[in-house]
């Protein structure tokens, strides 16, 4: 594994930790979306209570050039509230599934928001003056009686105490039957897609009271029903192009100029199985949990329980490369499954564009490829494209000193266990990090314990 | 654990056994642990949570897991040696060879639907002799809750699938009327074939009424605890306690 100091291997140290320190978890404040705005300022966390908390990092101190600015709480707002559904007599969870960043066109912020069923656009801004001096007003807001006006004043702006405001400025409902787990801004910035188990819709930013349905998997009978979508991603530089996975492990890259109705696949990526691994869980872990493009959008990932794999879009047999995230877990998804975390769904994320230009064929690119999924026991994983070195860090509170250098970690499999290293049935699949987010420019990551967010950096020198 | 690969690679003696005898002794055991897994499953699907609509990916990678099953199930025809093997130490090792992972804080999390599963288990570990009787429990669970827990799939339309009773995944159920021959399925033979079609619970036709289900697997449970090893006969009873309790729910 990417062993400390050496050529470009980064070195992670803990920077932040945010969230509750007690064992005991509220559930509403299980973490469920983690992402980094396009500029990488704001960071936004989404839990299962429908609360969005958004944080900003300070801007760099040049005295203090050894570390970058902290993030800090810059605005929290509830997104969604429960509902209930009356028709079905069902619970709708206000648990945020996603938050997407919109690029910024002015000085407020967008972003969208969904849970199970619907879409929300949310303006953040700030204001940081007010008017003062009404004619008919008093400071505190009552009225005057104008009978007692005698001079007439123009009021002005006096600074404030700086406030973050969070409004919804749009509300994208009713559209979807089944759960959304995934929406995807398009690279028009105009139109997003958002998918559910069984159908994906576009949407126009500007209106809500319709969207346009694109794909629907449903079967006539849905006792036919076999395969789901489980994640879905526009293509970052082609507006028509899109791509969806499902449960039984494929991915399908579809063109919207081709129909209305993207019922047929452009490409479908799809992997042979293994004959010599399969077993009653072999499709169960086959079922792809996140995709994502590269920032070039030349390759894709896409996460499966066990591994994460990149596929070059112009090849549709096989992914070009694969990598266990914890294979010592193949021999254990009998209990994985029994105790229901072979369903887990673990997301994976790309590191930051800049290092991600892609030359031609023929020059060999020496920027760095890194990808990052989470693990069991706390842990995540980290695989150098380049190097081939991968690394597994843990996310504790016992590491809670910055600029100190993380202590990578091993998981023993079998035999004998060596000092340092732990061992399978000692691990904690309670402590799982589905969720991690990559800064756009940096070497910040934000990753997602149950209830904390914990920020590393890159030791800088 | 399983033994890895497909079940004809125990039967063809290939490189996964080592050893004649290893490969006898492995055959039965990967049938009860083929079975056990096919509880599971089943409990799974039943045992959703009520509240908030069940998570569709999981509960078709189950349905899919149970079809596999099945489908392996029928092409080896083992369906017959299960209703033949008498003995009921053969379901205590059934449930014994899974290792459970998680600490015990996962189980609270689950609320109350986990004592429900893991009295549920235990029936099965303590069940009484027959293995036919235990396969009917498997039917007879899948029952209880269900009548209960109608939305594994959706409710948006549950008129459109009324007329597909006679599905498939009977097969799983249909050993119980035609193969076996004791007194017990005479109780069943009056209960609607439908009850048995996995795929009718699928799609959510049965009633609608949710609460208090787990009341409902708790009283089925119930009742084959305070049964355990005792003979045939007091089994019979206990079942008709339980059959008339789903046929008025």
């Amino acid at each position: 594994f990417l062993g400390a100091g050496g050529g470009n291997d980064i070195q992670w140290c803990f920077s932040q930790v945010k969230g509750a320190v007690d064992d005991d978890v509220a559930e509403a404040d299980i973490i469920s979306t983690v992402e980094f705005n396009h500029s990488g300022e704001l960071l936004a966390t989404g839990d299962k209570g429908g609360r969005v908390v958004i944080f900003q990092q300070e801007q760099e101190n040049k005295t203090q050039s050894h570390s970058r600015g902290e993030y800090n709480v810059y605005s929290t707002f509830q997104s969604h509230e429960p509902e209930f559904d009356y028709l079905k007599s069902l619970e709708i969870e206000e648990k945020i599934n996603k938050i997407r960043w919109l690029p910024q066109k002015n000085a407020a912020q967008f972003l969208l928001s969904t849970n199970d069923k619907t879409i929300k656009l949310w303006k953040i801004s700030e204001r940081d003056k007010r008017p003062e001096g009404y004619n008919l007003k008093e400071e505190d807001g009552r009225y005057r009686d104008p009978t007692t006006v005698t001079t007439l004043r123009v009021p002005v702006f006096r600074p404030m105490d700086l406030m973050v405001e969070a409004s919804p400025r749009r509300i994208f409902a009713n559209a979807h039957t089944y759960h959304i787990n995934s929406i995807s801004i398009n690279s028009d910035y105009e139109t997003y897609l958002s998918a559910d188990d069984l159908r994906i819709n576009l949407w126009h930013l500007e209106i809500t009271d319709r969207s346009f349905n694109i794909v629907d998997i449903k079967p006539a009978n849905m006792e036919e029903l076999t395969e789901v979508i489980t994640a879905a991603e526009f293509h970052p530089n082609s507006c028509s192009t899109f791509v969806y996975s499902s449960s039984k492990g494929t991915i399908r890259l579809c063109d919207m100029r081709a129909s209305a109705l993207c019922d047929r696949h452009s490409k479908l990526f799809e992997e042979p199985e293994d004959p010599s691994n399969r077993s009653f869980f072999s499709e169960i872990i086959s079922s792809i949990s996140d995709v994502k493009f590269s920032h070039s959008g030349r390759y894709m990932m896409t996460r499966d329980y066990l591994s994460v794999k990149i596929w070059d879009l112009n090849m549709e047999n096989r992914p070009v490369e694969t990598y266990q995230v914890h294979e010592y877990l193949r021999s254990k998804l009998c209990s994985l499954y029994e105790n229901d975390c072979i369903f887990d769904k673990f997301e994976c994320c790309w590191n930051g564009s800049d290092r991600q230009v892609e030359f031609s064929s023929l020059c060999t690119s020496d920027l760095s490829s890194i990808v990052m999924t989470g693990s069991y026991n706390n842990f995540f994983r980290m695989f150098d494209r380049n190097t081939k070195r991968d690394i597994t860090l843990e996310a504790s509170r016992e590491n809670n000193k910055p600029r100190t250098v993380l202590k990578p970690r091993k998981v023993c499999a079998s035999g004998k266990r060596k000092k340092d290293e732990i061992s399978v049935d000692s691990l904690d699949f309670n402590k799982k990090i589905l969720h991690t987010a990559w800064h756009p420019k940096e070497n910040i990551i934000a990753v997602a314990t149950t209830n904390n967010l914990y920020i590393f950096q890159d030791k800088m020198n | 654990m399983f033994v890895r690969g497909l079940k004809r690679k125990c039967f063809d003696g290939e490189e996964d056994i080592e050893g004649t005898l290893a490969g006898i002794k492995a055959i039965p055991s990967y049938n009860l642990q083929r079975q056990s897994l096919l509880d599971m499953s089943l409990v799974k699907l039943q045992l959703c949570h009520m509240l908030v609509e069940p998570n569709l990916c999981r509960s078709v990678l189950i349905a899919n897991t149970v079809r596999q099953i099945q489908e392996e199930m029928t092409q080896d025809g083992t369906w017959q040696m299960i209703n033949t093997q008498s003995t009921g130490q053969a379901s205590l090792d059934r449930l014994v060879s899974t290792d459970i992972l998680c600490r015990s804080s996962r189980d609270q999390a689950e609320g109350k639907h986990v004592p429900a599963y893991g009295t549920y288990n235990k029936d099965f570990e303590s069940d009484q002799a027959q293995d036919s009787s235990e396969t009917m429990s498997t039917a007879s669970s899948v029952q209880a809750p269900r009548n209960l827990q109608s939305n594994v799939w959706e409710m948006e339309n549950p008129q459109e699938n009324k007329g597909n009773f006679q599905k498939s995944l009977d097969q799983i159920f249909e050993t119980l009327e035609n193969k076996s021959p004791n007194s017990v399925e005479d109780l069943f033979s009056e209960v609607d074939n439908s009850y048995y079609d996995l795929d009718t619970m699928l799609t959510g036709m049965m009633s609608s009424t949710k609460m208090g289900h787990c009341d409902s697997l708790e009283t089925f449970s119930s009742p084959t605890n305070t049964a355990s090893n005792s003979n045939c006969k007091s089994d019979l009873n206990d079942l008709d306690h339980i059959v008339e309790i789903l046929v008025e729910s």
